[in-house]
């Protein structure tokens, strides 16, 4: 018999959410904005050599080895790529390889694979519009996309995606349920830009002539529109673009939807409204957590920051951003332990 | 170029449009001909896209088992609709209630005093011997009183068009969602006509099925909680278990959602348990509690059947209405009308042999090749023998399998089904249909006006089943005759 999950004091039992369908719309919620985190990623770098096309190979090979490390997939990548990262392999497993389970196509499936077991929770609209993306990559081939070029492709899974947060926002009722889809949303999104933000630490550092050098700003022009900051970076600082100052943007800015202090207080935000968590002193590890990233975010500056190292810094988050999506998981989606996939398959065919 | 340019051939079959001959409209169809007689075909062809795009889109689609590759398919829709006149209507309304009405009075006899039987209409060893008699709830009062709340009955028209009953579905009849959306998408192809015609609204179909539902539930709360179980997302009709989920605005469940306590079902939700009222199950008998049927079912709920029992939740169809739409005990149904109701059907059977009863079974043995041959519960055009269509060796491996276990087999007249015009490779030619309406029984018998017509798409296919190349049409029931 599974535990009765805590009930939160202040939630009323009306709305009722299995705890199957709070699972599936965080997952969904999750693998969209991963995807086209994933593509605007990939985008921005075959712009950025398409606007350097003087770079030698060892600078090409850094290039794209920085794109696969920060997605903590190299080992998967050395496996099917061996240690050749160009800009064909690298954009061909993180876009269309479906041995990949982080790549574009799997995370679009598994985000309409996860609309459809909750088809009747969401709205036509949002239904829509992931089954339109995933019927869209079914019907094009990888060959099709190089030959039209990868970009029209990268702008139909942004699209999609902004979409169909949009559809989200304007269709869907501010239940538990939607509590679950920001949640997700805000989660992936935090990780993600400390991710685009990773990149840069592994492209190697530049020699001092190189500092502000063409390269080196257009390098972090990059980072930002990876995390579509640059406009938002220029109306904010109305000057040029400088290394620490575009980290520090990302890192900390409090207004600009993908940074991460924006993202991280949004998190705590779901977070405490899922656990129920009303008091001064959270209750969960999850809350806590996150209470303590917040105030972290709030109080550092980039010079601590820096101090620290950014890349340890990083990655110090990610930790414990996984913990707090394991732990909201453990406690509101409780299981027996799943019998086997494929018999389960079999008998719901057999009906 | 109009779709009615070229030639049509009715052949020799009863043609739903057309009067013998292929040239005479019937009256009923007489505005939609003066439609197509205008309509460009290369507009009809854009309609036609247009539907098929959105049902990909909107995903109504239906899964092919045996199939590697896609899995999802849209059921293939034909723009051309069928077309029932009121009066025709009502007769066949009246004689499913009828039937549906005859069905339960057996269902509660059968798990009762067993009148039926003593009385010797119809054998005791059929019931017996029936796969799905489920002795287990002999003396068990089902709630209200309702064993079938959901019922889709198979029509057919035979050579001089009456309206025949092909099959009684009591268990998990499926196919309303593609009834509704066949509607909405013809209602988007063709508005203008739409409006002209005066067509009975289907739409209904979904609040009446919650008002049948929330009448079984238990007098525990005025808010009952309904909910529909699902074997889950690899099933064929997954899609509409979530549509008509959504009509109802009733949560979708999986066996593992849901938990039994001291006899009580509850669903495990984000804020802990929440009991659940009533259960609009679409998982067969065999599935719904590994602890008394199949051990072996992932999809059920271990202690399902105990609070059925206790009377702590309710579940639509009932345990144990298979027993009354076996292929074998189908023959006795017209019987078994006459004996509840002192009526004759309104609606009649297809002539059947019974391979158990010893004349019979000589009589199919001896004409196997001119007959068709059905197992006793296959569905879905499995298990089956169309002796005229078949080689002389399918012939031969029914009839052994029929003398062999004559208990599982009946054998019926072939029927030369209706056809209705169908856009066949750019053109208008006849094809097989059926039609099935649902039937619901709450607090009143209601039938949805309309139904889904299903047509067999292969040229001169007598199977209409979509896992065998069978597409459907929206059926039109006319508020008038014409």
């Amino acid at each position: 018999m599974p535990p009765a999950a805590k009930t939160p004091a202040f939630r009323q039992q009306s709305s009722v959410m299995l705890s199957r369908v709070a699972h599936s719309l965080y997952w969904m919620s999750r693998y969209i904005e991963r995807a086209e985190n994933t593509a605007r990623l990939l985008e921005v770098n075959l712009q950025f050599l398409l606007d350097f096309q003087g770079l030698d190979d060892t600078k090409l090979r850094e290039h794209w080895d920085s794109l696969i490390l920060s997605s903590g997939d190299e080992e998967l990548f050395e496996k099917i790529h061996q240690e050749n990262a160009t800009s064909r392999t690298v954009t061909d497993f993180l876009a269309f390889d479906l041995r990949n389970p982080g790549s574009i196509l799997n995370c679009v499936f598994s985000a309409r694979e996860n609309a459809r077991m909750i088809r009747d929770q969401i709205s036509l609209e949002m239904w829509e519009t992931l089954n339109e993306l995933h019927l869209f990559l079914k019907s094009s081939s990888t060959a099709d996309v190089w030959a039209a070029g990868p970009n029209e492709f990268f702008q139909q899974i942004k699209k999609a995606s902004h979409l169909f947060q949009g559809l989200t926002d304007s269709t869907y009722s501010r239940n538990e349920g939607w509590e679950f889809i920001q949640f997700g949303k805000f989660i992936e999104r935090a990780d993600k830009t400390t991710r685009i933000l990773d990149v840069k630490y592994h492209i190697l550092l530049p020699s001092a002539a190189d500092v502000g050098g063409a390269v080196d700003t257009a390098q972090w022009q990059a980072v930002l529109r990876s995390a579509s900051a640059l406009e938002a970076y220029r109306r904010y600082y109305v000057r040029e673009i400088l290394p620490w100052k575009a980290a520090e943007f990302l890192i900390f800015s409090d207004s600009f939807p993908r940074s991460l202090h924006y993202c991280v207080s949004q998190v705590d935000t779901f977070l405490c409204r899922i656990l129920g968590e009303t008091g001064a002193r959270p209750r969960s590890d999850a809350a806590r957590s996150a209470r303590r990233l917040v105030a972290d975010l709030q109080s550092l500056t980039i010079t601590d920051v820096l101090k620290q190292g950014m890349h340890e810094f990083l990655e110090e988050i990610q930790i414990l951003l996984d913990a707090i999506g394991d732990e909201v998981v453990q406690t509101t989606m409780f299981y027996p332990a799943e019998s086997s996939a494929e018999e389960q398959q079999q008998q719901q065919q057999q009906q | 170029m109009s779709l009615l340019s070229s030639p049509y051939d009715s052949g020799a079959f009863f043609d739903e449009m057309f009067e013998p001959g292929g040239q005479t409209v019937r009256p009923h169809y007489r505005r939609l001909a003066a439609r197509l007689g205008t309509l460009p075909e290369s507009e009809f062809n854009q309609r036609r896209a247009a539907v098929d795009l959105a049902f990909l889109r909107r995903g109504v689609t239906f899964t092919v088992y045996n199939d590697s590759e896609g899995t999802e398919r849209i059921f293939p829709f034909d723009l051309i609709p069928r077309i029932i006149p009121s009066r025709e209507w009502a007769r066949l309304e009246a004689g499913l209630v009828q039937r549906i009405t005859a069905l339960n009075l057996f269902l509660h006899d059968l798990y009762h005093e067993q009148k039926i039987l003593k009385d010797k209409i119809v054998p005791a060893a059929q019931i017996l011997s029936a796969k799905h008699f489920r002795r287990e709830f002999m003396n068990f009062n089902v709630p209200r009183d309702i064993y079938v709340h959901i019922c889709g009955t198979d029509l057919i028209r035979d050579h001089d068009g009456n309206y025949l009953v092909l099959e009684d579905n009591l268990r998990c009849p499926s196919g309303a969602s593609y009834m509704l959306e066949n509607r909405v998408a013809m209602r988007r192809a063709f508005p203008t006509l739409f409006r002209s015609y005066g067509v009975r609204p289907v739409e209904t179909y979904g609040d009446a099925l919650l008002k049948s539902l929330l009448h079984l539930a238990p007098d525990r709360s005025d808010k009952p909680n309904v909910v529909l179980l699902t074997p889950g997302v690899y099933n064929s009709a997954y899609f509409e278990h979530t549509f008509l989920a959504r009509q109802m605005g009733i949560p979708i469940v999986e066996g593992r959602d849901l938990v039994v306590q001291s006899n009580k079902v509850y669903m495990r939700t984000t804020a802990g348990l929440v009991q659940v009222d009533v259960i609009y199950r679409r998982i067969d008998d065999d599935f719904l509690d590994p602890s008394v049927f199949r051990a072996d079912s992932m999809l059920g709920v271990p202690g399902l059947v105990g609070a059925y029992r206790a009377g702590h939740v309710a579940l639509a169809n009932s345990i144990g209405t298979g027993v009354a739409d076996d292929k074998v005990i189908y023959a006795y149904v017209p019987k078994i009308i006459k004996y509840y109701l002192g009526e004759e059907p309104l609606l009649a059977n297809v002539n059947t042999y019974l391979a158990s009863e010893p004349l019979d079974r000589k009589y199919i043995l001896e004409n196997i090749s001119k007959l068709v041959v059905k197992s006793a519960n296959e569905a879905g055009g499995y298990g089956m023998l169309i002796g005229p269509a078949s080689t002389k060796a399918e012939c031969e491996s029914f009839r052994t399998q029929v003398a062999a276990n004559p208990r599982n087999f009946i054998a019926q007249d072939p029927i030369a089904l209706s056809r209705s015009p169908t856009w066949c490779d750019g053109r208008l030619e006849g094809r097989h249909i059926d039609l099935r309406p649902y039937i619901l029984y709450g607090e009143k018998i209601t039938v949805t006006p309309g139904g889904l017509t299903r047509v067999a798409l292969r040229k001169g296919s007598l199977v209409v089943n979509s896992s065998q190349g069978g597409g459907s049409k929206d059926t039109w029931v006319l508020q008038g005759d014409e």
